[in-house]
């Protein structure tokens, strides 16, 4: 069996990841010049179950905790130090409407959380901690499943190539990752732009990424080592590439700055702003059309669902399994037929 | 019996509407969850902010045709806006965009209250009516403003009942009674700070004419159960106005009459 996948995202490298180490011919097409450098160049990389289920469904936490044990056992290079959610001592009521919608964490007073994070020494009284959560850099990600794939020598990775028409490509499937590149063919698909940026300082030092709850949008800082915290990030319901906003970067900028002053002395090192693909329920989702199949739809949750989605992909295809949680039943149906 | 006024049904510039309850888009879990959100609530009109939404050159078209798609009458609101000047570039593009004259204006005033500023307010009320727009102000609860606003051309009231996404309920019960007094035949929409559908029994209760909210939904737990539970509490708190509730008195009145009762003697 020989497999076709466009889109050298996240989506597609573990897709190809999960075909490839059952031994399946694949090819991954891209039409960057590496991988991860649309969308997933830009994710926070929260791997965060728990904490997701406060705006998602519980679908999203039972695949999230596939993807934890994926991303520090299967491919390790995430962190696993917990999470931790702060609110200003004004918007208490966020923090407590946070705990109330979810689960595995501990409340911590001010003295505890200074336990885990020294520089947040006397600045919040009450925090909540989600020990099992991880992070990780979505660009290194990238890159270890791109070198070892690039190892297996079942795999081809074709950078730089860009198709015009995924059926036209010759395999007996051929899976489209191409996120938001490839809802010419998905007319539910939409775009939900997202906003960030990338402070460094030396004057900070966080263990786990910090989730800043506020009425508006939640802003999250995920350190990145080597003093480089990313700041992120807005969602807003349009579908425009490429800039951010001069509000957009104020509310980043003081959030950061809340959660510590010295953020404000920060070097800004980059900025970015992409469109996260998303079906109408911000779920994913795979179509299966004849021999092509589209996964798309993996809106904020990039990291956190590309494996366990992959993984009911490649079950799908090869032992004739059966999702209807993450597969258009319509689809399966008309091929069944 | 109800006076004439009551049994009328309910109309804003012109359009009858059935139901008391307008609804705001933003912050809800997903697209999916709105529409199922917007059903269950029975609103006919929603919100939708231009200004956050639209970026550059029409980018949120998609989002727009969801809701398009429920088949409701948009209310486009001008949120985020500080100025006159930002507030009125802001209504003529949602008139383009929407094709709709009818136009939420805010102006606001102070970020930690998100309180309106009134005088901007009025002065952009004025405007937008020459203009030929349909203005549904967001005001406070003062009454010299509310006559302003009257006077610059808008013949809708949407005082706050707190500040906005505070979730706090009647905050000035007073005001808002006297308000309603004042007006008898304004249409009255309390816009802001309702947080559980009591607070929207309790406006209804007064004799205002509809409810206007989106954090109280969207931020539920379960938007969909509290965008009915919503529907339910506007509707009672109309059929009781309605209804004429009886007077609270200070002593107890027995519902059953005490006196010549055949076997009080012997229980």
């Amino acid at each position: 069996m020989r497999i076709s996948i466009i889109g050298a995202g996240i989506m597609g490298l573990s897709t190809a990841f999960e075909f490839a180490s059952a031994g399946v011919e694949v090819d991954l097409i891209e039409r960057h010049q590496g991988p991860g450098l649309g969308c997933s160049f830009l994710a926070g990389g929260m791997i965060a179950p728990w904490c997701e289920v406060e705006s998602a469904e519980p679908l999203v936490c039972n695949m999230g905790q596939e993807a934890l044990h994926f991303w520090t056992s299967d491919v390790p290079v995430a962190t696993r130090q917990g999470s931790l959610v702060l609110a200003a001592a004004r918007d208490r009521p966020e923090l407590n409407r946070f705990s109330r919608l979810t689960s595995h964490y501990k409340r911590l007073d001010g003295a505890e959380l200074a336990l885990l994070e020294a520089d947040l020494q006397g600045r919040f009284s009450e925090a909540l901690f989600f020990p099992e959560e991880a992070h990780l850099d979505p660009r290194e990600a990238t890159r270890a499943l791109a070198e070892r794939l690039a190892a297996m020598p079942n795999v081809k990775l074709h950078f730089g190539v860009d198709v015009s028409d995924p059926a036209d490509v010759p395999a007996d499937w051929i899976i489209d990752c191409r996120g938001l590149a490839g809802r010419g063919a998905l007319p539910d698909l939409r775009g939900v732009k997202g906003e960030m940026l990338v402070l460094r300082t030396q004057e900070i030092t966080l263990a786990r990424p910090i989730r800043f709850l506020h009425p508006r949008f939640p802003v999250y800082i995920v350190p990145r080592g080597d003093g480089r915290f990313m700041i992120g990030a807005t969602s807003i319901e349009n579908e425009e590439e490429g800039r951010i906003t001069a509000r957009s970067m104020v509310e980043l900028l003081s959030a950061a700055m809340t959660v510590h002053p010295a953020f404000g002395e920060a070097e800004i090192i980059e900025t970015g702003a992409g469109l996260r693909p998303a079906f109408p329920n911000n779920l994913p989702r795979f179509r299966i059309e004849g021999r092509m199949v589209r996964a798309n739809g993996l809106y904020r949750h990039g990291f956190l669902l590309a494996p366990p989605v992959a993984r009911r992909l490649r079950r799908t295809i090869l032992e004739g399994a059966y999702f209807p949680e993450v597969m258009d039943v319509d689809s399966r149906e008309r091929q069944r037929a | 019996m109800s006076e004439d006024k009551d049994a009328r049904p309910f109309a804003v510039y012109g359009t009858t509407l059935v139901s008391r309850l307008f609804i705001g888009t933003a912050q809800y879990p997903s697209p999916s969850v709105l529409s199922d959100a917007l059903c269950a609530s029975g609103a006919e009109v929603v919100t939708v902010s231009l200004r956050r939404e639209s970026g550059a050159s029409r980018a949120g078209e998609h989002f727009w045709t969801l809701i398009r798609e429920q088949g409701l009458r948009v209310l486009p609101n001008t949120a985020g806006c500080r100025t006159v000047k930002e507030a009125v570039t802001t209504a003529q593009m949602a008139r383009e965009v929407f094709e709709t004259s009818w136009i939420k204006l805010e102006v606001i005033g102070e970020d930690d209250t998100l309180q309106p500023d009134v005088f901007g307010l009025v002065e952009a009320a004025g405007i937008l009516s020459r203009e030929g727009f349909q203005v549904f102000p967001y005001t406070t609860d003062d009454l010299v403003v509310a006559e302003k606003l009257l006077a610059a051309g808008c013949e809708v009231l949407m005082p706050w009942a707190a500040p906005i996404g505070s979730g706090r309920g009647l905050n000035n019960p007073y005001a808002l009674r006297s308000l309603r007094g004042h007006f008898p035949d304004i249409p009255l929409i309390v816009d802001a700070g309702i947080g559980t559908p009591s607070h929207a029994v309790a406006a209804m209760e007064m004799g205002y004419d509809a409810i206007l909210l989106n954090t109280a939904i969207a931020k539920a737990g379960d938007p969909v159960a509290m965008a009915r539970a919503f529907a339910l509490g506007v509707e009672a708190g109309r059929l009781a106005y309605l209804s004429q509730p009886m007077e609270p008195r200070d002593m107890a009145a027995p519902s059953t009459p005490m006196s010549g009762l055949a076997f009080r003697d012997t229980a």
